[in-house]
């Protein structure tokens, strides 16, 4: 070989090498002086689809245009209504494209790890230096969550507000579907909102009740119109409500009549779904209401145990007379589990569960320190299998979920603060659950009371047989 | 027994270019529904769309899966029920459906019927629906108001610190203010403007006209989450005409690259590029009627003229440039246009640098995707002010499809061009 064919061939070899070194991005870290139109700044492509999707809706969140191999945080930050900040994040690594598709890959750390596809929202926690005891729920659902999403250079746990991200997206979280009416109810005493499904229906209705914090909680009657039901938040427990001592079910008899008479109900398909106290009144309306029958029933984290056909406030007041029985842990949190344990065997201290007539769905978690859920519905079988109706129950038992299951995709929190109705006494509740099986809990068991209220409540076309199980 | 099926559709609120899920369910076992959808647009006209279906033995109705047997659209089209819209019975006529306020979302009404049903839709009840809103504004997309130094505007930024590539965004010879692709293009990504170049005085020089757009341009690099060079120009129609002449013979200016939709490279009047805007000296004598008395401009750049005054030198383009055309166009020869403009750059040296795209019985208006064809619809010539029904070309589903495959096209196109790639510094000029 000539020198000049060498010269040639050096110079061909120097040309590929230079070429390849900037296709591996090394160009930087060898010193040579990158030329005007090679990107310094790492521009990625930050989308979440839908951007404007309801509470319960997967979405989608992908980046594309990183380098590759490139580590990089996924952070999610909220502001609550009560003006506290709220985030999540995720460590993730693009692959050899360049992407990062969070429905698909694994998250490395952060605030949830392994592929979840929506732990930017339910991992969620207060950011650092927030008030204590925080629970995160939408008052007002006519308006959406927001949320921005955010990609972050490298594996970042702190200082999210201090350093620019390289791409954000903002995200709308809806409660209510486009076409869903709100309606405040005042009538007959009764308090509550009235969410109405699009169309022109018929629909079936759910009365929907939520526990002992009482207040008028609308999110998953909004929630629920959002899947086709005409659905009444009912505000049972503020001190305006008029239920009187002795005859608490007939408030919510009224509550229930409200719904069956409005011109878009289906009246004989109308079901009750009810949360903690609101499952205990829900199962009380079910055994000792003379006058409806609700077409089945849902109980979240509920309980049987309480003084049959007796007053709710005197429920509420009994609730707390075991005080003795009440745990407080290591970090002064109110642990109300064991007032009702061990369940009772006297039967004028338990709704008779044999008296139930429609499907009944039980959901609960088994590390609610709150309430004994899952024995309570041990007993809730053992009374009605003696009874002969135990073909109506279907009970969902979620490991290491705690007491607050809740549509899903909001964050879990082990404890919040708790106002107690009636004594007006602020306490630090426990109500149990780990975070990932909790959330787990959520979704899987949003989906179950769906198709349960569907298949119960909306007629089905091809068959009049009625079915009992799940 | 009451049908009470229930109907879905997700996302409930979406962009304008993302697809939905239709479907219906507790049907009866193989059931004959008809699914319907009606909008309301600005001007107060409705449109409607329906698709015949049957359910299955499940009794349910997958409308992104299963085959419509008939209506405005047939077989399996997940988006046939937006796409195929046009207006009620009884509608003026000559409609063109576009969205002016981008901050408020198209609302849009599905609904289910019961048997096939092809009118009447408003006389009788239907047996379930639903409302979906569709928006060309992301949540966090900003939208400012530009006036300053002669120019009229709008600038939509994305969500995020930033920087951002940029895109002059311009529409046709209709005029006006036209936001709605440069809203969608900042929900993308880009930082985006929207130009209105046809509302005010005429340019004297072509000059004049030049240094016009040129600080058109600059008022996008300088915007401070701009990434200064990596802005690129979209046109559309005359819209493209002014895209070419800007990349070609700009001299303070550089489009890193460019997007033509159903554009051409000759100057409709003739010589001067700033007579372009009047159509002064526009051989109207080759415009032609239809039996519908609707006018064909087709042939009014035809045969392509060889003398190279009467069009942009292609010669002179440095940069990546896309062609997006239909050839049933039947306002420009725009399919004629890229072949000449082909043959020039192939002589100059440079057709590395363009790549085609020609669609199939689509038309002129090529828009973003799911939004209805019209075949023609009224139109203002700008300076006789004349009130005609512009024929526009297309035939409806080949046009849908158009717009779906060159809007995916287009975004990527200009992400490529647009957005720095962390892992190659090397140009590419195909697509």
């Amino acid at each position: 070989m000539s020198w000049r064919s060498c010269f040639y061939f050096l110079r061909a070899a120097h040309k590929t090498l230079y070429t390849l070194q900037e296709q591996l991005g090394l160009l930087g870290r060898s010193g040579i002086r990158p030329s005007s139109t090679m990107a310094q700044t790492v521009t990625p492509i930050l989308s979440v689809l839908p951007t404007r999707g309801l509470v319960d809706e997967k979405f989608k969140v992908a980046l594309e245009n990183l380098p590759p191999r490139f580590p990089v945080t996924l952070h999610s930050l909220h502001q609550s209504e009560d003006k506290d900040y709220w985030e999540a994040f995720g460590y993730y690594v693009s692959d050899d494209r360049g992407r990062v598709t969070v429905s698909q890959d694994a998250s490395l750390g952060g605030t949830y790890t392994g592929a979840e596809p929506m732990g930017l929202l339910w991992s969620m926690r207060p950011v650092p230096g927030s008030r204590t005891g925080l629970r995160l729920r939408k008052m007002d659902v006519q308006s959406p969550m927001v949320v921005l999403i955010s990609a972050y250079k490298g594996h970042v746990f702190e200082g999210f507000r201090e350093q620019p991200p390289m791409a954000s997206a903002v995200t709308e979280r809806w409660y209510m579907a486009p076409g869903v009416q709100r309606i405040d109810i005042r009538e007959r005493g009764v308090k509550g909102t009235i969410f109405i499904p699009q169309g022109p229906g018929p629909f079936p209705g759910v009365l929907d009740m939520w526990g002992g914090g009482g207040g008028l909680v609308e999110y998953r009657s909004a929630l629920l119109a959002s899947h086709g039901f005409v659905s009444l938040a009912l505000d049972y427990l503020s001190p305006k409500v008029a239920v009187a001592d002795d005859q608490s079910l007939v408030y919510f008899e009224k509550a229930f009549n409200i719904i069956q008479q409005h011109p878009q109900v289906i009246k004989d398909r109308v079901g009750i779904c009810g949360l903690c106290l609101g499952a205990s009144v829900t199962l009380n309306v079910a055994a000792y209401s003379e006058s409806v029958s609700p077409r089945c029933c849902v109980c979240i984290s509920g309980s049987h145990v309480l003084p049959a056909a007796k007053s709710l406030s005197y429920v509420i007041n009994d609730g707390y007379k075991h005080m003795d029985k009440l745990l407080v842990d290591e970090q002064n949190r109110m642990v109300w589990r064991h007032a009702i344990l061990p369940i009772t065997t006297n039967p004028d201290e338990k709704l008779d569960m044999g008296r139930i007539k429609c499907p009944l769905l039980l959901v609960n978690g088994d590390d609610d320190q709150s309430k004994a859920t899952v024995e309570s519905a041990e007993d809730i079988a053992k009374m009605m299998r003696a009874a002969g109706n135990e073909h109506l129950l279907t009970t969902l038992n979620y490991h290491d979920a705690g007491h607050l299951i809740e549509p899903p995709y909001t964050p879990h929190f082990r404890a919040s603060n708790f106002i107690i109705q009636h004594l007006q006494q602020k306490v630090l509740v426990l109500w149990g659950g780990k975070t990932k099986p909790h959330a787990d809990a959520q979704e899987d068991s949003w989906q179950k009371i769906l198709s349960f209220l569907r298949e119960h409540l909306y007629p089905c076309p091809s068959s009049s047989i009625p079915q009992a199980k799940l």
